[in-house]
């Protein structure tokens, strides 16, 4: 459990740090007025959406890093015999690199209102993020025909379910970002889908890291 | 900056007109908390009756025909599954957070209302799947509510094909509503506060609610990583858990699982959890104490931290749990000093608990008698706890009615008893009238004295050696006959229990349409959700304007003042409405 932990205490540390910095010098019991006398008052100027999704990226890697855990953990038994990784699962870390690249552009491109720019980097990033999926599916495919069934060995097992479940983490960004896209078609103005590229960015450059992390796993191990 | 724009927005509320619209698909965090509400009773009561079920078969072992042993495990199992999950979880979060985060915060609604809903929806999917396990042949699993492989999954333990996936398809869907709950409790607290309620503004149930979402967030996909494993194990036949084993005299396909690797992730889950439903518990409990002793809580900053210590604490004892699975013996020192160390904060609790009674003006209403046994409960669950938290102690105690007497004590009645505080409390919030106080008074001695007659003498037998998890003990040489009579007076002390719970859901329905009409803020309480502009609360919570917080949620007896309370909403008499703000 070595890496959830890790994950965890930083994850932890932060919330526990921050906590602590915000209320240690406050004196609620003594302090009362209208706001501005003593506190800046309510709440923060990042969006909710953003905290939102902040959220949501440390559940995700909490659950990833749990996998990892698993995976070290099951890896110590005598029965573990490593898989060879398919080729191809390098030009699909490519797609998804490049994908993230255009993920950024449109972002940039949201930033500076330019909706061309938008619309484009947005579907070339979509575009290759689709094949990062159908190139795991081939890497999939590969594995079977060689014989790597997922209950024949653990090692296997781990293979399917981790790149499954960022798989699946994929598609969830993508159907947030078919939406994004079919609004822009709609003509919605820029200032409307800025947020929502943002965040879809932020997503891509997330599940990026994940897979980089997942990746360099599977080809040590 | 103050920064108001999310908790502002009325426009662009739904404001449905049709009831459907209103009350069944509903974005209104108190309908969505009232729903939950419901729910979690529903399923707790099913829970209630299971437990009667066990009890009949100990305290009559042989009495009653249908209550064959593959019954008691599923009994047993549901019994622990549906109490810790679907019903103490999913109430304190769902119900009272959805309810009391945003009131208390003063916000016109949680942060993604429309992902709250669909929270509550598919809460109730895994609820209906859990139940739907009682249909499926053979029945619900009956592995014990943690599951553990290899036993879980394998013929011979009831349910061992249909209960089980039923279970594992639920949780990993509990886990899914939960996240979507959980992002709208935690983002709301951080950005939809009204302006003036500072983080340390904020009412401790805020806190506890909060901090336990937190947990949850982190916690649960230890438990859906193990679900999906497990059903991988068991539909497709991988081996992440499952060792080589035969079953029945044949040989199964799996080889070289670890069933240690799953009682790691599921404590690493199992754990946590104790803090997830104790949490919102310490929190509400804070509250209701200093409510009803009209006294500020005493050492509100380090009730706040103790909150968040014991929140970070919580992910490093689950191993505490598995001391007699075979662990390095560093291991079990290590966990066993974290264990420990977790009492500091607790014990700055319950000592802030006493001391805000001290010398308080005590009311002693049925929230206060409910949060006043809240303390006994606890200690008592909480040292039991100490005991089991060292090695030596933990290793002779474990897997007896010592245990299950000792987390009864500290995550079974302790927050049942502030589930009801919370709802003999805030039930006039929500539907304007307030709940009959005799049979109040007469629910909360039943249920606090009838539970110690429960569970104190389930810690002697216990001691004793009595084995839990046992359809029945036979004639065993070392328990004394005197194990029996204890045995048939906690069944009956259990029945007269659980009819003081019906009771109490009488009391509800009878109080809903005739209970007396309540004034508005009945326990003159300081926190927002009592000061909004209509009573009940309606869509919206604020009218026109949000409220204006300026000063915390304890301002109760402050000498000089006109009543005994301040609302946080109320102007200082000092300065005029609006100087100052920004």
């Amino acid at each position: 459990m070595t890496a959830t932990l890790i994950v965890l205490a930083l994850i932890m540390g932060g919330v526990v740090f921050w906590l602590i910095y915000q209320t240690i010098n406050v004196h609620p019991w003594a302090e009362e007025g209208p706001i501005g006398q003593h506190h800046a008052g309510g709440a923060y100027s990042i969006p909710a959406a953003k905290i939102g999704l902040v959220v949501f990226l440390c559940v995700a890697t909490s659950l990833f890093s749990l996998f990892v855990s698993a995976y070290f953990q099951r890896m110590d038994f005598s029965d573990w015999r490593p898989l060879a990784e398919p080729d191809i699962l390098w030009l699909n870390t490519a797609f998804l690199i490049l994908g993230s690249l255009f993920f950024q552009r449109a972002r940039n491109a949201a930033v500076g209102s330019q909706v061309d720019g938008v619309r484009n980097n947005l579907l070339i990033a979509g575009l290759l993020t689709f094949a990062f999926i159908a190139g795991q599916l081939w890497a999939w495919q590969g594995l079977q025909e060689h014989g790597y069934f997922l209950s024949a060995n653990p090692a296997n097992s781990f293979f399917y379910v981790l790149t499954a479940i960022h798989a699946l983490h994929i598609l969830g960004g993508l159907w947030v970002w078919s939406k994004t896209v079919f609004r822009i078609q709609n003509k919605t103005e820029i200032y409307q889908v800025r947020m929502s590229v943002e965040l879809c960015t932020i997503y891509w450059h997330f599940l990026l890291l994940v897979w980089l992390g997942l990746f360099a796993l599977l080809l040590s191990t | 900056m103050a920064h108001v724009a999310l908790a502002d927005k009325e426009q662009e509320l739904a404001h449905p007109k049709t009831w459907i619209g209103m009350y069944v698909w509903s974005q209104d965090h108190k309908i969505i908390g009232i729903q939950y509400i419901i729910t979690a009773t529903a399923v707790g009561v099913i829970a209630l009756i299971l437990s009667g079920l066990m009890r009949l078969q100990l305290g009559y072992p042989g009495v009653f025909d249908f209550i064959q042993p593959d019954e008691y495990y599923q009994a047993v199992t549901m019994h622990g599954m549906i109490m810790i999950v679907f019903m103490l979880t999913a109430f304190f979060l769902g119900g009272f957070g959805n309810v009391l985060v945003p009131l208390m915060c003063g916000a016109r609604d949680m942060a993604f209302p429309y992902m709250n809903m669909l929270s509550y929806w598919v809460y109730l999917l895994s609820v209906i799947v859990v139940c739907a396990s009682f249909f499926v042949p053979e029945g619900p699993t009956g592995a014990g509510w943690t599951l553990y492989p290899p036993q879980a999954i394998t013929e011979g333990t009831a349910g061992a094909d249909w209960g089980i996936i039923c279970m594992t398809v639920s949780l990993g869907l509990f886990v899914v509503a939960f996240t979507m709950g959980g992002l709208n409790y935690v983002t709301t607290a951080f950005q939809a506060r009204t302006r003036g309620m500072t983080l340390m503004r904020m009412p401790l149930s805020v806190w506890g609610i909060i901090m336990a979402t937190i947990l949850g967030l982190l916690a649960f996909p230890a438990l859906l990583v193990s679900v999906i494993m497990m059903t991988l194990d068991k539909t497709l036949e991988t081996s992440f858990f499952m060792p080589a084993i035969s079953s029945l005299g044949e040989n199964l396909s799996h080889e070289g699982g670890s069933p240690i690797l799953f009682q790691h992730l599921f404590w690493f889950f199992g754990h946590p959890e104790v803090y997830i439903v104790a949490l919102p518990a310490f929190g509400i409990v804070s509250d209701l104490i200093s409510t009803h002793a009209r006294k500020n809580i005493f050492g509100y900053r380090m009730m706040v931290w103790a909150i968040v210590a014991i929140g970070g604490l919580s992910f490093i004892v689950w191993a505490h749990h598995m001391y007699v699975s075979g662990m390095n013996p560093y291991f079990g020192f290590f966990f066993a000093t974290t264990t420990l160390i977790i009492a500091v904060p607790t014990a700055i609790k319950v000592y802030n608990w006493v001391l805000t009674l001290w010398r308080g003006n005590i009311h002693l209403t049925v929230p206060m008698l409910f949060a006043i046994g809240f303390i006994f409960t606890f200690i008592h669950g909480g040292i039991t706890g100490l005991f089991l938290g060292n090695v030596v102690v933990d290793v002779p105690l474990s897997d007896t009615y010592f245990v299950v007497g000792h987390f009864h004590m500290v995550m079974g009645v302790s927050p049942f008893l502030v589930v009801f505080g919370g709802i003999y409390h805030w039930f006039p919030l929500l539907t304007g009238r307030m709940l009959n106080d005799t049979m109040g008074k007469i629910h909360f001695w039943v249920t606090f004295l009838g539970t110690y007659a429960i569970y104190l003498p389930m810690h002697y037998i216990g001691i004793l050696g009595v084995p839990r998890r046992y359809y029945a003990n036979g004639t065993t040489e070392f328990l004394p006959d005197s194990v029996q009579s204890a045995n048939v007076s906690i069944t009956i002390a259990a029945l007269v229990v659980a009819a003081a719970q019906f009771l109490f859901l009488i009391n509800i329905f009878w109080s809903i349409f005739k209970g007396r009409k309540s004034a508005r803020n009945p326990w003159r309480a300081t926190t927002l959700e009592w000061q909004t502009a209509d009573y009940p609360p309606k869509h919206g919570n604020w009218g026109k304007e949000l409220p204006v917080v300026y000063r915390w949620a304890y301002s109760y007896s402050v000498p000089g003042a006109k009543e005994d309370f301040i609302p946080q909403t109320e102007t200082p008499s000092r300065y005029t409405k609006g100087e100052g703000d920004v």
